[in-house]
């Protein structure tokens, strides 16, 4: 048995509790003799990420199953989804199941493999969507996330296709032919530095089109790493009209902006790209108001050669499933935009919603899956880029003195975070 | 006296370009002498790092380099490790183990020079000779050089003049430079351009923008064409050259509608009968072959002042 004691939920009251065999047995507004003594911090549901490349298989030296649940475990996470574009990609039962059993070997989080849309990410043919939806892994998510899913048609079918079990698109909505060799967000920046230009445009034209396919098919659509004001304009409008979207918004969108560019480091090569202080505004507006549903991460590890190059040689991508909850408190909680309890729906309660993840995200009651995290909300921490349990170093946040500390993580009643150290399953 | 590196006119105040200019002008001087060389960077190898092909940039470095005693390296992407794929660290790392003094780097990656200084890869002086489509700062020095030459010998600065750039403004680096430069030393610019080869966001810089070439002439002191490149047409930014040419090729007519004083400039290689009629090329008007000569000039006070550590004027009365 687990206690916790002294710990202090979302809206302010105390809180200590028991937990038994995986679940939660007691809760108690009154401290619990010999256990840990949470001193005050905060008590939350485990986090959950609706996007996350793991690299496995295929890409090991950025990142395995293991390494990207070790990172995930101390971010908080209890559940994330791994993205298909692996090597080979997630496009059949056996490549989906392959992860899932190594998620379930690291043992440090739930690991949802995410199923290709389409055959190889090429765009055009369906991959086998069903196959992956009763398979063990029992996929829920489609995406081809690196690659847009551009052909209308095949969207439309994949929208209807997915219905079959009420599961959903998640499109990277990027127009390929706006996009041609883009390296950066189109505006002042990438005029003076000379940059070819990401615009706007080639993301909002794509969830227009979308949002349009999704209400013609009475299907679910998400998007996903909404990035421009324009961008929040459209859902928005779409949610008004009662069309099933959903969208995401990643820490790093939400407090980064493409000036940071400027030195041509490519530790702030990403895609969609950083865009401009107005779209950050809007970002965080949207993700306040539920606009934008969710915050899901893109981790995205790079090996060091991907990053330590001329810019346009760089990989797009940066790690983010350790130090996500701390940039959006700076982000959204430090601008008093959104409170804790909104957090914990953005980064809990409504992704796994959205996903369907039982077990995760629900409320810290007596028999409910032991997902959880102490926070020191008051903590100040400082990112070391080498002290990251990601293998890949990426982090654009490097030597940044962050809010709120991640110190202990329980997953499925084990502890996995132990003040701040990652407790891997022989451990 | 600059320090450091050349990586972009945004790094120079209006006293350090000045001041090249004031040093290219001494050493035109003394180069035009019948020994024109000069002892100052005897012992100091120089590598020009060309990932892509220009042989007047590089050729104009070489001279420059040799010009002042240096020894010159060139290291080409064409049968070497470059076409290997070897990394721009990897290759920045082999030239330091060899003990380059300064890289003039050329490369089709925009920022590709700003990444070599500031990385720890290598601690070489770092001169950009073109990156993508960024910057060539010392091709907007050069041509600052030549436009002070013919219009402005007795004053400092270049303000009052009317420039005129005409052409892929979105792909160049000559215009990005030349729009800091001169701007920076108080000249007026205006861009000419199809909206489809200006950048978005061209709003936020010093310049006046115009679609129609006609309308500017007359009253321009330079005008400066650019060099299109005939994949451009290819990915629709204008429909044939034909076209192009029509609405913005310096032909004879509009040579003719140029005040007197008005002079011609192209940073080359040139597309005669594209961006500038046979013609205009070769007319009075026309610098073509000064800012080549200035070139060399310019490109040696820049390797003076950044490796050569003493000021013109000190070296010659050591030497005396």
């Amino acid at each position: 048995m687990i206690i916790i004691s002294n710990a202090k939920t979302v809206d302010g009251k105390k809180l200590s509790l028991e937990i038994e065999n995986g679940l939660i047995s007691k809760i108690s507004n009154e401290p619990i003799a010999g256990g840990i003594e949470a001193n005050g911090k905060l008590v939350i549901p485990g986090l959950v990420d609706l996007h996350t490349h793991l690299r496995e298989p295929g890409k090991e030296d950025s990142e395995t199953v293991l390494t990207g649940s070790m990172a995930a475990a101390a971010g908080g996470y209890t559940a994330i989804s791994a993205m298909a574009n692996t090597n080979p990609v997630a496009d059949t039962a056996g490549v989906v199941e392959q992860v899932f059993r190594l998620g379930k070997e690291a043992g440090l989080c739930d690991v949802n493999p995410i199923g290709a849309v389409t055959k190889g990410l090429n765009g055009e043919q369906l991959a086998e969507i069903a196959a992956m939806a009763d398979s063990a892994a029992k996929v829920r998510i489609f995406s081809d996330d690196g690659k847009c899913v551009s052909d209308p048609l095949l969207m439309r079918r994949a929208l209807e296709y997915v219905k079959t079990f009420n599961g959903l698109i998640a499109q990277h909505a990027q127009d390929p032919k706006l996009t041609i060799d883009s390296q950066m967000n189109e505006g002042s920046v990438s005029a003076r530095i000379g940059l070819v230009g990401w615009p706007a445009v080639a993301e909002e034209a794509i969830i227009a089109r979308d949002i349009l396919l999704a209400d013609h098919v009475s299907s679910r659509l998400h998007i996903c790493h909404v990035t421009t004001a324009g961008g929040v304009a459209l859902i928005k409008w779409a949610k008004d009209r009662g069309i099933q979207v959903t969208a995401e918004v990643t820490p790093h969108h939400l407090l980064l902006t493409d000036d940071l560019v400027e030195n041509y480091d490519p530790i702030y090569k990403v895609n969609p790209p950083l865009r401009t202080e107005k779209d950050v505004w809007a970002l965080r507006e949207a993700l306040a108001t539920g606009v934008i549903d969710i915050v899901a991460t893109d981790h995205a590890p790079h090996p060091i050669e991907d990053k330590d190059c001329e810019w346009q040689a760089a990989a797009f991508g940066m790690v983010g499933l350790e130090t996500a909850l701390s940039v959006v408190v700076k982000a959204m909680i430090e601008t008093k935009l959104m409170d804790w309890q909104t957090l914990v729906k953005r980064m809990s309660t409504t992704p796994a919603e959205i996903a369907g993840y039982a077990g995760q995200g629900g409320l810290i009651e007596v028999g409910a899956p032991a997902n959880i995290v102490l926070v020191d909300a008051a903590a100040k921490w400082q990112v070391r880029r080498d002290r990251l349990n990601s293998k890949s170093k990426n982090t654009p946040f490097d030597g940044m003195e962050l809010p709120a500390m991640i110190t202990d993580v329980f997953f499925n009643g084990r502890r996995t975070v132990a003040e701040g150290k990652v407790l891997n399953a022989g451990d | 006296m600059i320090k450091g590196h050349l990586l972009s006119i945004a790094d120079l105040s209006k006293s350090d370009a000045l001041g090249i200019l004031a040093t290219a002008h001494e050493l035109a001087a003394i180069t035009e002498g019948p020994n024109k060389k000069l002892p100052t960077l005897r012992g100091k190898t120089i590598v020009n790092l060309f990932f892509e092909d220009s042989t007047r940039t590089r050729i104009s470095f070489e001279t420059a380099a040799k010009r002042l005693s240096a020894d010159v390296i060139n290291f080409s992407a064409k049968g070497s490790s470059l076409s290997k794929g070897e990394s721009l660290k990897d290759t920045a790392q082999t030239l330091q183990a060899m003990g380059a003094d300064a890289v003039v780097i050329r490369h089709g990656s925009s920022g590709a020079a700003k990444r070599l200084a500031d990385t720890k890869w290598i601690s070489a002086t770092v001169i950009n000779a073109g990156d993508g489509t960024h910057e060539h700062p010392t091709q907007a020095l050069l041509d600052a050089y030549t436009i002070k030459q013919h219009l402005k010998t007795d004053e400092s600065d270049l303000s009052n003049l009317q420039v005129v750039i005409v052409g892929d403004i979105l792909h160049s680096r000559v215009a990005r430079s030349n729009v800091l430069l001169l701007t920076k030393l108080g000249a007026k610019v205006t861009l000419v351009a199809p909206p489809t080869l200006l950048p978005v966001g061209v709003e936020s810089w010093p310049v006046e923008v115009s679609y129609n070439l006609d309308e500017v002439l007359s009253n321009c002191d330079v005008v400066m064409m650019l060099r299109i490149q005939q994949e451009r047409m290819h990915n629709s930014f204008f429909p044939t050259e034909r076209e192009y040419s029509r609405r913005f090729g310096l032909n004879s007519h509009r040579l003719s509608m140029l005040k007197s004083s008005a002079i011609v400039m192209h940073p080359g290689p040139m597309n005669r009968g594209l961006e500038i009629s046979a013609e205009s090329a070769d007319d009075i008007k026309s610098v073509v072959i000064d800012q080549v000569k200035n070139g060399v000039s310019v490109r040696m006070a820049v390797l003076y002042e950044l490796l050569g550590g003493v000021a013109l004027n000190t070296e010659k009365n050591g030497d005396q």
